[in-house]
């Protein structure tokens, strides 16, 4: 029965430290931190999809797995769904979350752009690892026009 | 779209799993980052540390506990309320010494290690569950209590039970207010 608050409270700490270890790093040392944070987030993406999807019959198609992710994964994670799903139907989604929250607590609007990346990594990992689970090789990237809101955009790599 | 009934106590569970599985992959990855289980520990508690001076204020808005008279009150709401409310199990709490000021937390499950069957090969130092104790540290020092909290035992290093002891550092002063005129 652990609280949503435990793990955003703990995400943010893990975000807080794995920063700390180098306080200044230059690029190439931010985009290290932002890797290890987003393989952990991918470690717990499979292991949550596997949890999640057992009782599931099996997706029809790409789209429904999508679609499985913005509803049943964010509403088990973050007690709400996905408000919008958009494709090229080419293998390119854009999730869109208006009040992401592990972004709430930042102020809304512009002033920590810049540091929101890092929020946001460990997501990232946590959809590309849900969708490994089921069976789809992705790469996921998140953006943010103005917080809390931030799109996830999932790109399909063909075998 | 409406959610079939039996689906809901899955999301709960998968909620928990949530923070449990990313407390795991924090582990493996300190693991990676350090050699020693002690800095590994230290690591851990110092995390446990920030967290709990945040928890702590989640705590008090949502539970509404009054004053507390003594060291033996306050370890009693930690057992059973702030466990309950946030990993949904309840420790049992003994008292250690006769000035009071000691005390055990025996946690019989302990939902963080449900996915760990053994610790790692080589890092039988290692407490898995440190995050626990820095979280009860820091939320008692944002409440003017200072203690050492420390693991006892551990179910994963062999023991039998797994045993949270803390310890008040400090006598309680009272607070006199005066007035100014």
């Amino acid at each position: 029965m652990a609280d949503a608050v435990l793990f955003e409270f703990l995400h943010t700490e893990m975000v807080a430290e794995l920063w700390a270890h180098d306080p200044d790093p230059g690029p190439g040392g931010q985009n290290m931190n932002l890797s290890v944070l987003e393989s952990m987030g991918f470690r717990v993406g499979q292991a949550l999809g596997e949890r999640l999807a057992r009782e599931m019959l099996a997706f029809r198609e790409e789209l429904d797995v999508l679609k499985f992710l913005c509803k049943d994964l964010w509403l088990a994670a973050f007690q709400k769904q996905m408000d919008s799903l958009r494709t090229n139907h080419q293998g390119t989604y854009v999730l869109q979350d208006n009040s992401f929250p592990l972004l709430l607590p930042m102020a809304a609007g512009l002033q920590y752009l810049e540091e929101v990346p890092k929020f946001l990594a460990f997501t990232c990992g946590l959809l590309r690892g849900a969708l490994c689970t089921l069976g789809i090789e992705s790469m996921v990237t998140a953006s943010v026009a103005a917080l809390p809101g931030c799109k996830f955009q999932v790109v399909i790599e063909n075998s | 779209m409406s959610r079939p009934a039996h689906q809901r106590p899955a999301y709960h569970k998968i909620n928990k799993d949530l923070f449990v599985l990313t407390y795991g992959a924090l582990v493996a990855q300190l693991c990676k980052d350090y050699e020693k289980d002690e800095d590994v520990n230290q690591y851990l508690d110092k995390m446990g540390y920030g967290i709990g001076t945040r928890l702590v204020e989640d705590f008090l808005a949502r539970s509404c506990v009054g004053r507390c008279h003594s060291y033996s009150e306050i370890t009693d709401i930690i057992a059973q309320v702030a466990f309950k409310m946030y990993l949904g199990i309840t420790p049992s709490v003994t008292c250690n010494n006769s000035s009071r000021n000691e005390f055990s937390l025996i946690l019989d499950k302990n939902p963080l290690v449900e996915f760990v069957e053994e610790l790692p090969a080589g890092r039988s130092s290692l407490c898995y569950c440190n995050l626990l104790c820095g979280i009860i540290r820091g939320a008692l020092e944002m409440v003017h209590l200072a203690a050492d909290v420390t693991f006892l035992q551990d179910r994963l290093k062999g023991d039998s039970v797994t045993e949270i002891g803390i310890t008040f550092l400090k006598k309680r002063e009272e607070k006199k207010y005066r007035r100014k005129k």
